[in-house]
């Protein structure tokens, strides 16, 4: 699906405010005119609903990075003078707060580029690592691409790889899992909280299943962290992925949680001068660094403010949206959920068009990394959607800066927009008067 | 609660809305405004003079933090 740059047609409401403007010579009033007149057009900027995509950076984490981007600019890992130690410090401290959100020991956690990374040093890590032995690796369908990529690349190096299905409300099936799980099996990679429909896996049970087995649990967190409570002892996961840009931090930087008690072993991706435990060498980037563990603490404060009230906003949009509208299905379980991510198919409309009516909410139809082809997601494709719904469907992301205005325009934009395409949709004209879609045979021309 | 404090900590309320509304972004604005509102709501029932006066420290802090994210705010915009 190609993605558009959203342009403005946004109501008033949401302008921000004009800039200052004062007397001074003609010509920079000539300048300040066209500068203003961009500016203009940059003010009014569509919704932001877009938060499982990425999120803006909470101004308190801004605050937090910005020393470090100007003053303290030291490299963390020069051990002879003041400026690297300051650096350091900031280090460790991100470091700890980044391990006290997930339950886990400081020297647990090793900073990476981001979850892409993370995810890429896990599954490709210890598959290597274990490659005398173990030759099985066991994913899900509904992983996120670098995962699925990452396993493809193994596959190609003579892995053995098991893609398991996942039922029709998007999670997995623990007997089938434990089914899948051979001797000679060395990882298990199952998403906590899926970032197109939003669903939750039961992590508990499956790391009961991995521990019993001796398989190494991995885990892409990357949506759940800082949202749900997550501790990795009672999820007997062994390694998890953090990313920076979804919890209201910097983009570029995320996390790897290696298990140091039983230890997991890892082949380094990236070799160099052995920094963070020898599993990522390169310079730690001290501001990013320092950004996580404070969108990590900040997180850890605001996560029963932010989870009463994305859940309020996700069921007054969903209530909206499906007291007026017939025909809107949810994507995903109901309950085993994170609320803020709301995936709602709506039948009998095409999904691009409708993307394209609601031009002044930020809106994505499948997954940012997947928008670059015409196919439908392949995550709606494995909970089993139709592949007319899975055209027509829609996520709405829902976050800390939410407001209860943004989701009231968005739904009621919604409801006038999806019941304007149905007027013009002959197939819906066809539901009305009684016809069955599936029995019509259309005819070739 | 005694007087002082409790003018402390009105004025203290006053200072961080009108800050908060300087921001030019309609979502940090909203947010800091909900977000001061709602804390300063849920600590009202405050007696503990030592929890009241960590809270106005930690008040006086996330105050000067608005003051100064605002700045770029409005210069990037």
């Amino acid at each position: 699906l190609i993605k558009k740059n959203n342009t403005c047609v946004c109501a008033n409401l949401f302008r921000s405010k004009p800039s200052q403007r004062h007397q001074a010579s003609p010509d920079l009033n000539k300048i300040k005119l066209i500068k203003r007149h961009e500016l203009e057009i940059d003010e009014l900027r569509p919704l932001y609903m877009d938060f499982q995509a990425t999120t803006p950076m909470d101004p308190r984490v801004l605050d937090a990075m910005l020393p470090y981007q100007v003053n303290y600019y030291g490299n963390p890992h020069s051990k002879t003078h003041a400026f690297g130690w300051e650096s350091e410090s900031a280090m460790e401290t991100a470091r700890r707060q980044v391990a006290d959100l997930i339950g886990a020991d400081p020297r647990e956690i090793i900073f990476t580029s981001g979850a892409t990374e993370s995810n890429n040093m896990a599954i490709k890590g210890v598959a290597r690592f274990y490659k005398t032995k173990k030759r099985h690796v066991i994913t899900t369908q509904t992983e996120h691409k670098c995962v699925l990529d990452s396993c493809r690349i193994l596959a190609s190096e003579g892995f053995s790889i098991t893609y398991l299905p996942v039922q029709a409300n998007g999670i997995v099936d623990l007997e089938l899992l434990e089914a899948s799980i051979r001797p000679d099996t060395s990882l298990l990679s199952v998403m906590t909280i899926n970032n197109e429909i939003g669903v939750k896996q039961p992590m508990k049970e499956i790391g009961q299943i991995c521990r019993s087995k001796g398989v190494f649990l991995h885990t892409d967190a990357a949506q759940a962290v800082g949202k749900i409570p997550i501790n990795v002892t009672d999820m007997k996961v062994d390694l998890m992925s953090i990313s920076g840009h979804k919890i209201y931090g910097p983009k570029g930087v995320g996390a790897l949680y290696v298990r140091r008690r039983p230890r997991v072993r890892l082949e380094p991706l990236q070799s160099g001068g052995g920094q963070e435990r020898g599993l990522r060498s390169g310079t730690v980037p001290t501001p990013l660094a320092v950004g996580l563990g404070a969108a990590c603490s900040i997180a850890q404060q605001e996560m029963e403010y932010d989870h009463q009230r994305v859940s309020m906003l996700a069921n007054r949009l969903v209530q909206k949206i499906t007291s007026e509208l017939p025909d809107v299905i949810m994507n995903g379980d109901a309950e085993q959920r994170y609320a803020g991510c709301v995936n709602l198919s709506f039948a009998y409309v095409e999904g691009e068009s409708l993307l394209m009516a609601l031009k002044d909410v930020a809106l994505s139809s499948g997954s940012a990394c997947t928008s670059a082809s015409l196919e439908p997601s392949y995550v709606l494709r494995a909970i089993g959607t139709d592949e007319d719904l899975a055209h027509s469907s829609i996520r709405f992301g829902i976050g800390r800066f939410t407001t209860e205005a943004e989701v009231d325009y968005t739904a009621e934009k919604c409801i006038t927009q999806v019941s304007r395409l149905r007027e013009m949709s002959p197939l819906w004209e066809m539901v009305q008067e009684g016809i069955d879609l599936k029995s019509i045979k259309w005819t070739q021309h | 609660m005694a007087a002082a404090v409790r003018s402390q900590v009105i004025s203290l309320y006053r200072m961080m809305l009108t800050e908060s509304k300087k921001f030019p972004s309609y979502n940090y604005r909203t947010y800091a405004l909900r977000r001061v509102r709602d804390a300063f709501r849920a600590n009202g029932a405050l007696e503990d003079p030592r929890a009241v006066e960590r809270l106005v420290v930690e008040g006086q802090q996330t105050l000067a933090l608005i003051k100064r994210q605002v700045i770029p705010a409005v210069v990037s915009d």
